[in-house]
């Protein structure tokens, strides 16, 4: 077993997955305590969505590089989201399941309608569960993965102590001069960025997983901001690099394994967190 | 001058008029209540206050270099508040925000700063503690040390005892008079008339009729009686 997988750790393609998978894991993690505290949980699930629905406008125009429309569809719609989060005449949740179902099914059709492929099924699976695709990357998208990365974690860092405030008590936080709503955006532009470099490891449907559970794991056992945050990132990293290990091992689906990963890690902390009272 | 000066304010949200010609002035040390019925328009008062919404007419004048962001605020819980996993320290410490402007850190002045406005509301000892495990009055003391960091000399207090239980509710009212003797102006809106007819130097009563004055003249006034008396009655019934 393990001679096995020393074995495949030679192979760049499998390599470069794990880089990948860790990357978008820290990534993910770090937004996602914010996200869920802000009661945000859902928009990473629309905006998977409203991807999906990019991707298939972009293979119906056989474009060869799909991040052209995904990437900027995407981040339009999460600002979007939390526009009208605020003060719309239709409320937040309601408007993130409108555009998240809408873009699910309007994709889909197109797909079906236009589509050249022959194999129109395993398409859309791939796209909604993740595909093979992530043991077929390229250096280039390992490199721009990474860049992109590095981007998110130092705006991240740069702005904690803002992103805290502006989590915890958004009124309090205007009313002293911090520009709320600039970070809010920021937040919307980070999380759309993460689920566009996701949809390759785990699929549109899964990436969800990948921001809300680390973040409800962690805050099963710790009690300040701090630790929460840094506990759910080497979760979501250990559960990513395992779930990545195991599917290669195993034969199993990558983003399923991953998911799966992160739901016991779950169950774990619950239950240390039940016993720690 | 006064700190705060306001002149015939009109205000409301999405378009909608609540206050119409409001005008009222807080002096250094001043202790104003803003008392009114549920819906007078307390809390878009307070929001336009603190530069949240902008007035439909009229103007606010800050008087003494005093800045709308330097009012320290005591805001109502929110949902999210309720179970949040941070310390009471991360807490105080993003009063300070305001001061440390674009730089990413806190610096050392602004960490005593925290500590000494935890030690000044009596929640040194928690301070590692989680925020979601303490007690509401504790929760109180917390937002109010954060409010103490953002500000030197005002505070804008809503509803601060709204949930907490008798005994707690009198302390609370202490700390805040405790403040108040210290030189800090406070700003308070609240529902419960007995106290602010008890410690609030001013009011400012909102609603369909308006009344700005000391205490005394209040208490004296038509607008007083029938409010302390409906409120009381109410809370008797």
């Amino acid at each position: 077993m393990l001679d096995k997988l020393i074995d495949y750790l030679q192979y760049p393609f499998v390599q470069y997955a794990l880089i990948v998978g860790v990357l978008i894991a820290l990534c993910s993690s770090l937004i996602g305590v914010s996200l869920v505290l802000k009661r945000f949980s859902f928009i990473g699930d629309g905006l998977s969505h409203v991807a999906f629905g990019a991707m298939a406008i972009a293979s119906v125009l056989n474009l060869t590089n799909q991040m052209i429309i995904v990437m900027p569809v995407t981040v339009v719609s999460a600002i979007l989201l939390l526009r009208t989060g605020r003060n719309a005449k239709i409320k937040g949740d309601a408007a993130i399941a409108m555009i998240s179902v809408g873009a699910l099914a309007l994709g889909y059709l197109l797909m079906n309608i236009f589509s050249t492929s022959s194999n129109l099924t395993g398409d859309v699976c791939s796209t909604l569960f993740g595909s093979t695709s992530m043991l077929t990357l390229t250096l280039t998208d390992v490199i721009v993965c990474g860049v992109i990365s590095a981007i998110v974690v130092a705006l991240f860092l740069i702005f904690y102590n803002k992103i805290f405030a502006v989590t915890f008590d958004e009124s309090f936080a205007t009313a002293v001069g911090t520009r709320s709503n600039r970070y809010n955006l920021l937040l919307a532009m980070i999380i759309a960025v993460i689920i566009v470099l996701a949809m390759n490891l785990v699929g549109s449907l899964l990436i969800s997983a990948l921001i809300i559970f680390p973040a409800l794991s962690s805050m099963r056992l710790f009690k300040s901001f701090r630790s929460v945050t840094i506990f759910s990132a080497v979760l979501s990293v250990i559960c990513a690099v395992s779930g990545i290990i195991i599917s290669i091992l195993a034969g199993t689906p990558v983003g399923a394994t991953i998911v799966a990963a992160d739901v016991g890690a779950f169950l774990i902390c619950t239950l240390v967190g039940i016993f720690k009272k | 001058m006064s700190l705060i000066d306001v002149r015939s304010l009109t205000l409301g949200y999405e378009n909608r008029t609540v206050l119409r010609d409001l005008s009222f002035c807080v002096d250094e040390g001043d202790y104003l209540c803003i008392v009114g019925e549920n819906g007078s328009g307390k809390s878009t008062l307070m929001k336009t206050l603190l530069g949240l919404q902008k007035p439909f007419g009229g103007e606010i004048i800050f008087g003494d270099g005093l800045k709308h962001t330097e009012i320290g605020y005591l805001p109502q819980q929110t949902v999210v508040q309720k179970d949040f996993p941070a310390s009471v320290r991360e807490i105080v410490l993003s009063g300070c925000q305001a001061r440390c402007g674009l730089r990413p850190f806190y610096n050392r002045e602004e960490k005593q700063l925290a500590d000494r406005n935890m030690e000044r509301m009596g929640i040194k000892e928690y301070s590692r503690r989680c925020y979601r495990d303490l007690s509401g009055g504790q929760q109180q003391r917390v937002l109010l040390a954060r409010a103490l960091c953002a500000t030197r000399k005002i505070l804008l207090l809503d509803e601060p005892v709204s949930g907490l239980d008798p005994m707690v509710t009198a302390e609370m009212y202490e700390l805040i008079e405790g403040l108040n003797k210290e030189g800090i102006t406070i700003i308070m809106i609240s529902h419960d008339i007995s106290a602010a007819v008890c410690y609030a130097g001013k009011i400012l009563h909102i609603g369909k009729k308006t009344f700005f004055g000391t205490k005394e003249e209040y208490m004296a006034s038509d607008i007083g009686k029938l409010f302390i008396m409906s409120e009381e009655g109410g809370a008797n019934a």
